[in-house]
């Protein structure tokens, strides 16, 4: 049995600290937990914290861009918050560049973003 | 080939995704003492967490043997991943961007040998494969 990472809600979003080297088992339950939880909570959005990762390969990157994508066909947005700068250099240079993931510098970043988009949604007509 | 002086070495065996995590682990704690840029680190890490995998999954176990290294009066990270699975029959197309014999993106291989500064992958069909990589301190 691998750990797996806690996912917490606040309101309409839910928000994953990622706080430990993580084994690709560990990653690919990450994925299956949040599009459930999206589901069973109706939550908005998605913020995944990466800001304690020290690498992200592209085992991880293909998670966060696999849950960017299955959120947003379970109606809920993802961002990804913290990113350290070695890390997107390293992405980058590795061939990925993550285009579908939003990302903010910050937790309080991220939790902005949402709630701007919330506020646009529902103000639509 | 390589031409470096060995100053310390260490074997990590591959064979568990947590063996994945020990090796990328030991490989940090390596370029740490190296005195490896920060950048530099992670992208060593990073291609030797991809490189790991590769052991794991397409040679079904192995090991990684990680080492401080001296060349010329630099210092650096060598780390070579070996197993006995059934080899890479087109090394070329193995080192493509995007090409793929399992279920990843198929960037390790490419990926990884962007990340480092010396690479070298040897394959043969039935024998198995050697990942060879060094990053040298700046």
């Amino acid at each position: 049995m691998s750990d797996r990472v806690p996912i917490l809600r606040i309101g309409q979003v839910l928000l994953v600290s990622i706080q430990i080297d993580l084994e690709d088992q560990t990653v690919l339950d990450l994925q299956d937990d949040l599009a459930e939880r999206i589901v069973a909570t109706g939550a908005g959005g998605v913020v995944i914290d990466i800001t304690a990762l020290e690498i992200v390969d592209s085992f991880v990157g293909r998670m966060l861009a696999n849950t960017a994508a299955i959120s947003r066909m379970l109606d809920a947005e993802t961002v990804v918050v913290g990113m350290r700068p070695a890390v997107a250099i390293t992405l980058v240079e590795l061939g990925l560049s993550l285009g579908g993931v939003r990302t903010a510098l910050t937790l309080d970043k991220g939790l902005a973003l949402l709630e701007r988009d919330r506020t646009a949604r529902t103000a639509r007509p | 080939m390589t031409g470096h002086e060995v100053e310390q070495e260490e074997t990590v065996p591959i064979t568990s995704n947590d063996d994945v995590v020990r090796a990328r682990q030991t490989v940090r704690t390596y370029a740490q003492q190296c005195g490896l840029s920060l950048v530099d680190q992670t992208k060593l890490v990073t291609a030797a967490s991809e490189l790991a995998r590769n052991t794991l999954v397409y040679g079904g176990g192995g090991r990684m043997r990680c080492a401080a290294v001296r060349r010329a009066g630099r210092v650096g990270v060598h780390a070579v991943f070996e197993d006995r699975g059934p080899g890479i029959p087109d090394l070329d197309l193995a080192l493509t961007d995007g090409w793929t014999s399992g279920g990843g993106l198929g960037l390790g291989l490419s990926g990884a040998r962007r990340l480092v500064d010396d690479f070298d992958l040897h394959s043969e069909p039935a024998t198995g494969t050697r990942v060879s990589v060094t990053k040298w301190k700046r």
